[in-house]
């Protein structure tokens, strides 16, 4: 009966366990600011160069997490990246004329879209498209200009 | 030459048949297994204990150093980077997708699988399982679908807790010991770490599971009922279970890519 006892407490145990670790690896380890699909309003912006934006990278404005993009296409026709993306609809007051700048997170982080308020009456809904955009900055290029600089420094002497 | 080619000629013809009988015994162990389950569910439960919870001990030993290190090399190498916030990330994609599985694997192949594999050889040995057909009863249900039933229902739980454990191993050398920020730390595994990551350390611990369950029986219930053919059943179980958790670890890891 003792035997029986310990085996039952031991296993009941171990199962509790191992099924709260699963659960803090599936909740607590993973990105939980997902946002729910049909609470969502979807936004579209073109920028000259995306750089490394991916799915999903963060759209953040004012710093905070607001939404997420869910798409990167390319446009044949305007040779531009169209760039989709969902914000929470708690966020419906976001001036239409809102700026889209791609930024970086950190000298090596990820790329994400960062939002900076426009003044317009007219809010962001279902189908938007942001007109001022800002195109990531790409390290080679700003590199370029600073050794193309240099030189005509050197020439102005 | 002729003598060399028929030995390879041989020995191919015994791996196939061997893999073949191998399978058969997998399908008999299925079919047997969901009325096992329901008739005779307190012996799978004695085996959970058997190979889950007395793996305890050496699962979260083994994971809090794990982790402990990848923090310590993780830190070494990233902060060579000037990332050194980014050790979460390394230590949590590292453990939930590779060294929780295989190291669980490898250890309940060295905890589990001997003893499972050692048990069923030394009662073929002794004539246990002979005396079970003659009493009608099936030796396959009464004692190896059970300990089958077992290792695999406990292998996940076992990879779970490897990685949190692991986790928290590498929380504290990281955060208490090199001075990493906590939030940093977890804000940038959360960001990083999607459920597919999760996801995959879940399929390949079940996987891993079944393969070694399976592999620790088999060894045991086809071993030489002698005192030196049950010893070569044991080591056999470790070295096989070893290559195939590390063969399926790969072809795993291309496949969800």
């Amino acid at each position: 009966m003792q035997q029986t006892r310990t085996v039952e407490l031991g296993t009941g145990l171990f199962a509790l366990l191992g099924m709260g670790a699963l659960f803090f690896l599936t909740t607590q380890a993973t990105g939980t600011d997902d946002f729910d699909a049909d609470l969502t309003f979807e936004v579209t912006a073109r920028f000259e160069n995306v750089g490394s934006l991916r799915k999903r990278a963060p759209v953040a404005m004012a710093g905070v997490t607001i939404g997420r993009v869910t798409d990167i296409e390319f446009d044949p026709i305007s040779l531009q990246a169209v760039v989709t993306f969902v914000i929470d609809s708690r966020y419906d007051q976001i001036p239409e004329d809102s700026d889209a700048s791609i930024l970086t997170a950190g000298l090596l982080g990820s790329q994400y879209i960062g939002l900076t308020p426009g003044g317009s009456p007219e809010y962001l809904a279902e189908g938007s498209e942001l007109f001022f955009t800002q195109s990531a900055v790409v390290l080679e290029n700003l590199i370029g200009r600073f050794l193309v600089r240099g030189e005509q420094d050197d020439s102005e002497e | 030459m002729v003598a060399a080619l028929r030995d390879l000629y041989v020995t191919f013809v015994q791996f196939v048949r061997t893999f073949g009988a191998l399978q058969l015994f997998l399908c008999k162990l299925i079919m047997h297994s969901p009325s096992v389950m329901f008739r005779r569910f307190g012996l799978v439960v004695g085996q959970v204990y058997n190979s889950g919870a007395l793996s305890l001990v050496i699962i979260m030993v083994c994971s809090l150093f794990v982790g402990a290190v990848l923090g310590l090399q993780g830190f070494d190498t990233l902060s060579r980077f000037n990332a050194e916030e980014s050790v979460g990330t390394f230590a949590g994609f590292a453990l939930i997708k590779e060294l929780g599985p295989v190291i669980t694997a490898l250890l309940f192949a060295g905890r589990a699988g001997t003893a499972l594999a050692s048990e069923i050889g030394l009662m073929k040995a002794t004539d246990q399982l002979s005396a079970m057909e003659m009493m009608g009863v099936n030796p396959i249900r009464r004692v190896v679908v059970p300990r089958f039933l077992g290792g695999v229902i406990a292998m996940p739980f076992l990879v779970a807790i490897f990685s949190v454990v692991g986790l928290f191993g590498s929380q504290l050398v990281a955060v208490s010991l090199l001075g990493v920020d906590v939030g940093a730390f977890w804000q940038q595994l959360q960001q990083t770490l999607d459920s597919e990551d999760v996801y995959e350390g879940i399929l390949k611990s079940i996987v891993f599971g079944g393969a070694a369950s399976l592999i620790a029986v088999w060894e045991g219930y086809n071993s030489i009922p002698t005192a030196e053919g049950v010893g070569r059943a044991t080591t056999r179980t470790v070295v096989i279970t070893a290559i195939t958790v590390l063969i399926f670890n790969f072809i795993i890891t291309a496949w969800m890519l």
